[in-house]
């Protein structure tokens, strides 16, 4: 077994072993360091040996050893050791936990990757600090990884961490799953987070060996949809991220450069994220408790459904967006209803709610669904103008040079040969 | 257990949200119910309404000698205007209590820890 099958499997399977320590100990630094104690064992054993039967549960022993030589060591916390090993026997770590909420012996047990989850995206962290502790602990992305990620230099990433733990210690952020009465908002807080370290990744290649953000939201949110099946919406975002995901290879095309959705060549689309989707996507629906995430799944859904653009339900779509409008009233959700009122009803009807909508001006993606809707008006010179201020402001060097090709194409064929109007 | 600060912070020049007289009246009347609740479940330690911040002085050492100046410490145009001290489990715990001090004064509330020296 080489070095990077390790990291992987490392990587899958430390969050549970960081969070029984951090469960166990109530420190993150020790957790921190015997994970990575034991990732240096196991990069000389499993070397030579290969990987032991139970990773995960190799980790975790491993690991726990290590914190508790560590603690003997340091002749500190009798207390911590004690209770660590009282955690231990309730809580064997040789075989392998249930996922979530289980019922053992009549008492509800929680898996500590949950209460994880909440320590991380405590809405009293920065959001940056959510973000980053969550790939960091629950991920198990090193600093670097999580630095190289985000484009932060690991300097920069790494006093961030410590700031971040500085206040869970400081502040006594609780290592536990929120009450019912706080759930709700707390839940979301996580959602969200997960949702934006997708769409960090969106228009990120992932370089080889290198964990890519996008499979990295999608392996925590398979994680979060299982232990809390009883949330729509946990169950919503896994299937929004596997719908939008299944459309990555047919995003970019041979040369690098993005391909907008109408344009795509649907056969390059994920059909086993798609199906997987769809399931989800159901179960949904079949639940009835309706909300932002299950929705915009809902929305892909319908797309994932078309064998063109133009077979899409847009009316479908509409509906779906008016639904979402309803629970999510942001402009941003109404610039995307537009696109598809311009699919039911004409781009002269999208191009009056787009220009109704107010407060987008610094957004690019206002800019360049206006451009487009100009040009199919047959006003193609100001649609340029549009599309070329919507790359200035675009996100992404990868969205900015799309929108810059698409103006500038669209300034050679708006500038009419031969003479034209003044 | 844990200890928090729950401050109200008055920003210079800038009025507090006008109010009726009832609504002052609910307003006192609900710090007393929360103060009285805070008593009854034992994470109330000390709470203090400020003088305004004109009144402070600074004292420091400078040669030897006391120097005593007039005004407060910092230039910030944000002062403390009162506080209240708790114990508290955990951060979570010290959030209720601070959301329900912004639903009887009506500002906004900071909560910030104590510095635990020993366990």
């Amino acid at each position: 077994m080489d070095a990077d099958a390790i990291g992987r499997v490392f990587r899958a399977e430390s969050g549970r072993s960081m969070a029984t320590l951090i469960g166990a100990f109530g420190d993150i630094d020790l957790a921190e360091d015997a994970v990575q104690e034991a990732f240096a064992v196991a990069l000389n054993r499993w070397a030579v040996a290969g990987p032991p039967a139970n990773p995960g549960g190799w980790i975790t022993t491993t690991a726990r050893n290590k914190a508790l030589d560590r603690l003997r060591r340091e002749r500190r916390g009798h207390e911590l050791l004690a209770e660590a090993a009282r955690i231990v026997e309730v809580d064997p770590v040789a075989g392998p936990s249930g996922e979530g909420h289980a019922e053992e012996g009549g008492v509800r047990v929680t898996d500590d990757r949950l209460r994880l989850i909440f320590m991380c995206c405590h809405p009293a962290l920065s959001l940056d600090a959510q973000v980053a502790l969550t790939l960091r602990l629950l991920g198990g992305l090193t600093t670097e990884q999580v630095a190289a990620a985000f484009l932060v230099a690991v300097p920069t990433m790494a006093q961030r961490l410590v700031r971040a733990k500085r206040k869970i210690a400081g502040a006594h952020i609780p290592f536990r799953v929120p009450p019912d009465h706080e759930l709700p908002g707390r839940v979301a807080a996580v959602l969200g987070v997960l949702y934006l370290v997708y769409n960090a990744g969106a228009d990120q290649p992932a370089g080889p060996g290198e964990p890519s953000l996008r499979a990295e939201a999608i392996r925590l949110a398979r994680l979060l949809a299982a232990l809390m099946p009883d949330d729509a919406e946990a169950v919503g975002l896994l299937a929004l991220l596997l719908l939008t995901e299944s459309r990555q290879a047919a995003r970019f095309d041979d040369d690098g450069a993005l391909v907008l959705l109408a344009d795509q060549d649907r056969s390059r689309w994920s059909r086993r994220l798609i199906r997987e989707g769809h399931d989800l996507v159901r179960a949904c629906l079949r639940r009835d408790q309706p909300g932002p995430y299950q929705v915009q799944a809902a929305i892909n859904a319908v797309h994932a459904d078309a064998s063109t653009f133009a077979d899409t339900d847009w009316r479908q779509i509409v509906q779906l967006y008016d639904h979402l409008l309803a629970l999510d009233p942001s402009p941003v959700v109404a610039l995307n209803r537009a696109i598809a009122v311009a699919e039911v009803e004409g781009p002269d009807a999208g191009l009056a709610v787009v220009e109704g909508l107010g407060g987008l001006d610094g957004y690019h993606a206002w800019h360049a669904t206006r451009g487009e809707l100009l040009v199919r008006t047959g006003q193609v010179t100001e649609g340029a103008t549009a599309l070329a201020r919507a790359a200035d402001l675009a996100p992404t060097s990868a969205t900015a040079d799309h929108l810059r090709r698409r103006a500038d194409d669209l300034r050679l064929r708006g500038e009419p040969v031969g003479g034209g109007p003044d | 257990m844990p200890q928090y600060m729950l401050s109200v912070h008055m920003v210079e020049g800038e009025a507090p949200p006008m109010r009726t007289e009832e609504d002052m009246q609910l307003s006192m009347k609900r710090i007393g119910e929360l103060e009285t609740d805070m008593k009854a479940k034992g994470a109330w330690v000390f709470s203090a309404r400020m003088e305004s911040h004109d009144t402070a002085s600074v004292v420091r050492r400078v040669d030897g000698q006391r120097v005593v100046s007039d005004g407060p410490f910092t230039e910030s145009k944000e002062h403390m205007g009162g506080f209240y001290i708790i114990n508290s489990a955990d951060l979570d715990e010290a959030l209720d209590w601070a959301e329900r001090t912004v639903e009887a004064t009506g500002m906004p509330i900071q909560v910030w820890p104590f510095f635990a020296t020993a366990q």
